[in-house]
C-alpha cells in the first residue's frame, strides 16, 4: 500500500511542473495586457509604456520571468495582484472557503439524491421513474448554468419571495470571519437567525452547481447497478431467498459505488469549473468570480496562482479518490 | 467604540426591533474596489467605493453639475498671469477616526501637499508605496508636467505654482486622483512598516468611512460623525457587490438593495413599470463615434468622410442598439456640457447624395474595414450590432465593408496605431466636465497615435483648443470651443454616433438622490424614508 501511495506521489511531481507551465503561460498567450487595459480609451505613450511594463517585470524575457516566478513559488510566494496590490496567496485563501462551502453542499446535494435516484431508477428499470429521472438527469445534464440560475432566481426570489436573491447572508449580520465558511461563522456569532439566513442564501446557489453533478451521479449510478444486478452473485443471492432489499442494498450497492466514487471525485474539477458562473451569477465572493475578474483585466499574478492553486486541489481530492479506490478495490493496488 | 461593534450593536437594535432603528442605505454596486486609494486607479467602480465617499477634495464637483466649488479650500485665488492657484484650506476639518487611525490634528497645508508630492515625485517614499504602482490620471491629465511647485505658505494656505496657464486645471483638481490624505496617518503607516495599508484602510475626511470591506462581497461604512459638511441622515451605507444587473434588479425589486446603477437597456421597461421603484435618468457625458483614419486615403479626404457620414442612419442606431436609451450625436462633446455648439447641422441621412459625393470625390468600388469593440461600455452597448447596421448603411452606397474586432487591450493599442487599416468604433466618458477633455484629449494634434484615433492633426483646430486652454475666462473659452466644433463638423474626422443616456433605478423609499453628470455615483445627503 505504500509503494502505491508512493507511486501516486511520485506522478504528480511532472504533473505539478507541466501545471505551473500552464498556470505561466495561459495569461500570456492572451492577447492584451494589464498596462493597456488599465490606460483604456486614452491610450498611452510607447514611452510611458515601456516604463510601465519594465517596472512591473515584464520586459524580461519570458524564461526569466517564469523561473523567477517558479523561484518565488518555492519559498511559498505567489506573488502580489497587479490590481489590488494584495498578496494573491491571501486573496485566494480568503476566497476559497465561500467556494468550498457552496461546492461542498453542491455536492452533498448531488450524492444524496443523485445515488438513490440512480439506483431506483435502476431497479425498476423501464418503469416511468426511470425515465422521468434519466430524462430530467439528460435536461439537467445540458442546462446552461447561467440561464437556469437567473430562472430560479426570477421564479424563488422574484416571483415567490421564498428565498434570497443573492449573496452569502442577509446585510442585517455582521460579525467578524472566523472560519471564512459562512455555516459556521454564523454560528459562532450567536446572532439570532444568522445561521438561517446563512441557509437560505445558500440554497439556490447550491441547487444551480450541484444540477451537472446529479445528472451524472445519478446516471452513472443506474448504469453501474444495472451492470451489478446482473451479476451471477447477485442472481445467486436472490436463489438463496436474500430479501430483495438486501440484495440490492448491501450486495450489488456496494460493488456499484466503486465507479461511482470515481464519478463523484471527478466532479471536484467539474464544479470548479460551475462554481466560475455560479458565483458571478449570485455575487457568492469565491474564487471563481475572482478568478474571471483577474482573467479580464489581465492580472497576471493572481490568475497564475489562482489556476495553479485550483490545479493542486484537484489534484490533491484526484489523489484521495486514488487511494480511497485502493481501498475500496484491493485488485487496483496492484496496478 | 470600534467600528465593528458599532455595526453589531446597530444590528442588533435593527433585530430587536427597537425603537431608534439605524438608517441603512443598500447600494448594489456593480464590481469590487481595486482599493481604496484612488489615485493608482482609473476605473469608476473604484472611485464609488474609495474616493466619493471617503475623500475629499480641495474643491469638488457642485452636486449635478460639473461646476467647480469650494471643498475642502473654502476659497481661491488666481494670480493675473495663471501661473499661481493659492487655496485657503477651510479651518476645523478633522480626520476619520477608525478602528486603524486616531487623528491628533486637523487638516492643514502638509496634507495636501502630501497627496500631490507622493504622485509628482519619484523620489517620495510614498511613491512607491507597494511595488509597480503607478498614477495614471494624474500622468494622463500632465499633471507632472504642469505643476511647478506646491508650497505651504501658512498652515491654511497652499499655493500651486504652474509651468503655463492652464484653464482646466481647476477641474482637475476635483478629480479624484487629487483626493486629499491624511499626511498624519501616512507618517503613522510609515513608522509601524505597513504603507500597503493605505489601500486597504483609508483615513479621509469625507461623509462616510470605511468600517469593514469583505472581498467581492460587501462594504461598510458608517457616517462619519464629524464631517465638516454636516451629519449624515443615514448612519450606514452599505454596498453589496453585485455584478449581474439582471440579479442586481431582482436584488432591487427584492427590497434586498435600494438604489443600483448600470441596469440592463431591455430592462428599463419593467423598471418603468414597476410602481415601487423610482428610475432616474441622465444624458451621459460621453459620445460614441466612429473614427476614420484621416491619414489613410481616400479616407484624407474631408468629402469622403462627410459622404460616408450621410451614408449613416444613426436614428436606426439608437432605436436597435441602444434600445431608445440614447440619443444621436451632432457634436464631438455631448449637449449637457458647457460650449455645446447648438448651432451645429447634423449631416442629413441621405444615402443618394452620399452616393454623389462619393462620385464626384473620385472614389468608386470602396471598400474599407469597421472596427467593433469587444466589449459592452457605457457610451456603447453593442459595437458589433451597430458595425453590422453600418456596413448595411454603407452597402447601400456600394461601400464594401469588413468588420474585424480584436481582444480589448489589443483593440485598444492598435486603433491607436497611426497607419492602421480602417474606421474605429470607440467612445469617451468625460472625466471632469471640461470641454478640454474631450476636444483636446481626442482630437487635438498632440493625441495622435494615442487617444485620438482618427489620427487627426488639424492647425486651425488644435490652435484653438491650445487658446482655449491658456484662457481664464468661460465664456471666452466657450466661444473658442465653439469654432472649434465648427471646424470639426467640416472636416469630418469622426461619424459621431450616439450619446447615451444613463439610469439609476432606486426604490421610491429613497430621497434625495442626485444624478452626477460625470457617472459617479454619490451618496452624501441621500437619505431613505422609514
Amino acid at each position: 500500500m505504500i509503494r502505491f501511495i508512493l507511486g501516486k506521489l511520485l506522478y504528480l511531481v511532472p504533473t505539478f511542473i507541466g501545471v505551473t507551465i500552464v498556470a505561466f503561460g495561459f495569461v500570456r498567450v492572451l492577447p492584451g495586457d494589464p498596462v493597456l487595459l488599465m490606460a483604456g480609451e486614452r491610450g498611452i505613450t510607447p514611452e510611458r509604456y515601456q516604463q510601465l511594463m519594465q517596472q512591473l517585470g515584464y520586459d524580461q524575457p519570458v524564461w526569466r520571468q517564469y523561473l523567477e516566478f517558479l523561484g518565488r513559488l518555492f519559498q511559498g510566494d505567489l506573488g502580489e495582484s497587479l490590481v489590488t496590490k494584495s498578496p494573491v496567496l491571501s486573496e485566494f485563501l480568503t476566497l476559497f472557503p465561500a467556494t468550498v462551502e457552496l461546492a461542498l453542499c453542491a455536492i452533498l446535494l448531488a450524492t444524496l439524491i443523485g445515488i438513490p435516484a440512480g439506483v431506483l431508477a435502476a431497479v425498476k428499470r423501464g418503469s416511468w421513474f426511470d425515465q422521468v429521472s434519466m430524462g430530467t438527469a439528460l435536461i439537467g445534464y445540458s442546462m446552461p448554468i447561467f440561464w437556469w440560475g437567473l430562472l430560479l432566481i426570477i421564479l424563488f426570489s422574484g416571483v415567490l419571495g421564498w428565498t434570497p436573491v443573492s449573496g452569502r447572508i442577509s446585510l442585517l449580520f455582521f460579525f467578524p470571519e472566523v472560519t471564512g465558511f459562512m455555516l459556521i461563522d454564523s454560528l459562532l456569532s450567536g446572532q439570532d437567525g444568522a445561521f438561517g439566513s446563512a441557509v437560505a442564501h445558500l440554497i439556490l446557489p447550491t441547487i444551480v452547481l450541484a444540477t451537472i453533478p446529479l445528472a451524472v451521479i445519478a446516471r452513472q449510478t443506474r448504469s453501474a447497478m444495472l451492470e451489478v444486478l446482473g451479476e451471477d452473485y447477485v442472481r445467486t443471492a436472490r436463489a438463496k431467498g436474500l430479501p430483495w432489499r438486501r440484495v440490492v442494498g448491501i450486495h450489488a450497492l456496494r460493488n456499484a459505488m466503486i465507479p461511482v466514487v470515481t464519478t463523484i471525485g471527478l466532479q471536484i474539477g467539474v464544479l470548479m469549473a460551475g462554481a466560475i458562473l455560479t458565483e458571478t451569477i449570485f455575487s457568492w465572493p469565491g474564487i471563481g468570480k475572482w478568478m474571471v475578474d483577474s482573467i479580464f483585466r489581465r492580472d497576471y499574478p493572481a490568475v497564475q496562482g489562482g489556476l495553479l492553486m485550483v490545479a493542486a486541489i484537484v489534484m490533491a481530492v484526484n489523489l484521495i479518490v486514488d487511494l480511497l479506490y485502493g481501498l475500496i478495490n484491493p485488485r487496483i493496488r496492484h496496478v | 467604540m470600534t467600528g465593528y461593534s458599532k455595526l453589531l450593536m446597530s444590528a442588533a437594535v435593527c433585530l430587536a426591533g427597537a425603537g431608534a432603528e439605524a438608517k441603512t442605505l443598500v447600494y448594489c454596486s456593480e464590481g469590487s474596489p481595486e482599493g481604496f486609494d484612488p489615485a493608482p486607479y482609473t476605473a469608476g467602480t473604484t472611485f464609488d467605493a474609495s474616493s466619493r465617499p471617503i475623500y475629499n477634495r480641495l474643491v469638488e464637483f457642485e452636486k449635478g453639475t460639473t461646476n467647480v466649488v469650494p471643498g475642502l479650500a473654502e476659497s481661491w485665488e488666481v494670480s493675473e498671469d495663471g501661473l499661481q492657484y493659492t487655496f485657503r484650506l477651510r479651518p476645523g476639518v478633522t480626520f476619520h477616526t477608525t478602528d486603524w487611525f486616531t487623528p491628533t490634528r486637523e487638516m492643514t497645508a502638509d496634507d495636501v501637499i502630501f497627496s500631490f508630492e507622493r504622485q509628482r515625485d519619484a523620489a517620495n517614499p510614498w511613491n512607491q508605496y507597494t511595488a509597480g504602482i503607478s498614477y495614471e490620471y494624474f500622468n494622463s491629465m500632465d499633471m507632472g508636467s504642469l505643476i511647478e511647485s506646491i508650497e505651504k505658505v501658512d498652515d491654511l494656505t497652499v499655493r500651486f505654482n504652474l509651468t503655463r496657464p492652464e484653464a482646466p486645471f481647476l477641474a482637475n483638481l476635483a478629480m479624484d486622483f487629487a483626493s486629499i490624505m491624511s499626511k498624519e496617518y501616512a507618517d503613522q503607516l510609515e513608522a509601524e512598516g505597513r504603507m500597503s495599508d493605505l489601500n486597504q484602510q483609508p483615513v479621509g475626511t469625507g461623509p462616510f468611512q470605511l468600517v469593514a470591506y469583505q472581498q467581492d462581497a460587501v462594504i461598510r461604512y458608517s457616517s462619519n460623525p464629524t464631517y465638516w459638511n454636516g451629519q449624515q441622515p443615514i448612519d450606514d451605507l452599505v454596498f453589496a457587490i453585485t455584478t449581474d444587473p439582471a440579479v442586481r434588479l431582482q436584488k432591487l425589486q427584492a427590497g434586498e438593495c435600494h438604489i443600483m446603477p448600470y441596469p440592463a437597456p431591455a430592462d428599463i421597461e419593467a423598471i418603468r413599470a414597476d410602481e415601487s421603484l423610482t428610475l432616474m435618468e441622465q444624458p451621459g457625458l460621453n459620445v460614441a463615434y466612429l473614427a476614420y483614419n484621416t491619414q489613410v486615403p481616400p479616407f484624407d479626404n474631408p468629402q469622403v468622410r462627410r459622404a460616408l457620414n450621410m451614408a449613416m442612419n444613426k436614428q436606426a442606431i439608437i432605436d436597435a442598439v441602444f434600445q431608445g436609451t440614447g440619443e444621436t450625436a451632432k457634436n464631438p462633446i455631448p449637449p449637457t456640457m458647457w460650449s455645446y455648439s447648438e448651432e451645429t447641422q447634423d449631416d442629413a441621412y441621405d444615402p443618394e447624395a452620399a452616393r454623389q459625393m462619393l462620385e464626384e470625390a473620385g472614389v468608386t468600388d470602396l471598400s474599407m474595414k469597421v472596427w467593433a469593440m469587444p466589449v459592452q461600455r457605457p457610451y456603447m452597448p453593442n459595437a458589433r450590432r451597430t458595425a453590422e447596421l453600418i456596413q448595411e448603411d454603407f452597402a447601400a452606397i456600394g461601400v464594401d465593408v469588413e468588420i474585424v474586432s480584436y481582444e480589448w487591450g489589443e483593440y485598444l493599442e492598435r486603433s491607436s496605431a497611426e497607419d492602421r487599416d480602417g474606421a474605429v468604433i470607440l467612445g469617451w466618458t468625460g472625466d471632469n466636465g471640461d470641454p478640454d477633455n474631450f476636444l483636446g484629449v481626442l482630437l487635438s494634434c498632440a493625441g495622435v497615435g494615442e487617444a485620438n484615433r482618427a489620427q487627426w492633426c488639424n492647425e486651425e483646430f488644435s490652435d484653438l483648443i491650445n487658446q482655449a486652454k491658456a484662457t481664464a475666462d468661460q465664456e471666452e473659452r466657450a466661444e473658442l470651443y465653439r469654432q472649434a466644433q465648427a471646424i470639426f463638423k467640416e472636416e469630418a474626422p469622426w461619424a459621431t454616433i450616439a450619446h447615451s443616456t444613463v439610469f439609476m433605478p432606486m426604490s421610491n423609499r429613497v430621497q434625495g438622490y442626485i444624478m452626477s453628470p460625470l457617472g459617479s455615483h454619490h451618496f452624501e445627503g441621500v437619505d431613505i424614508a422609514e
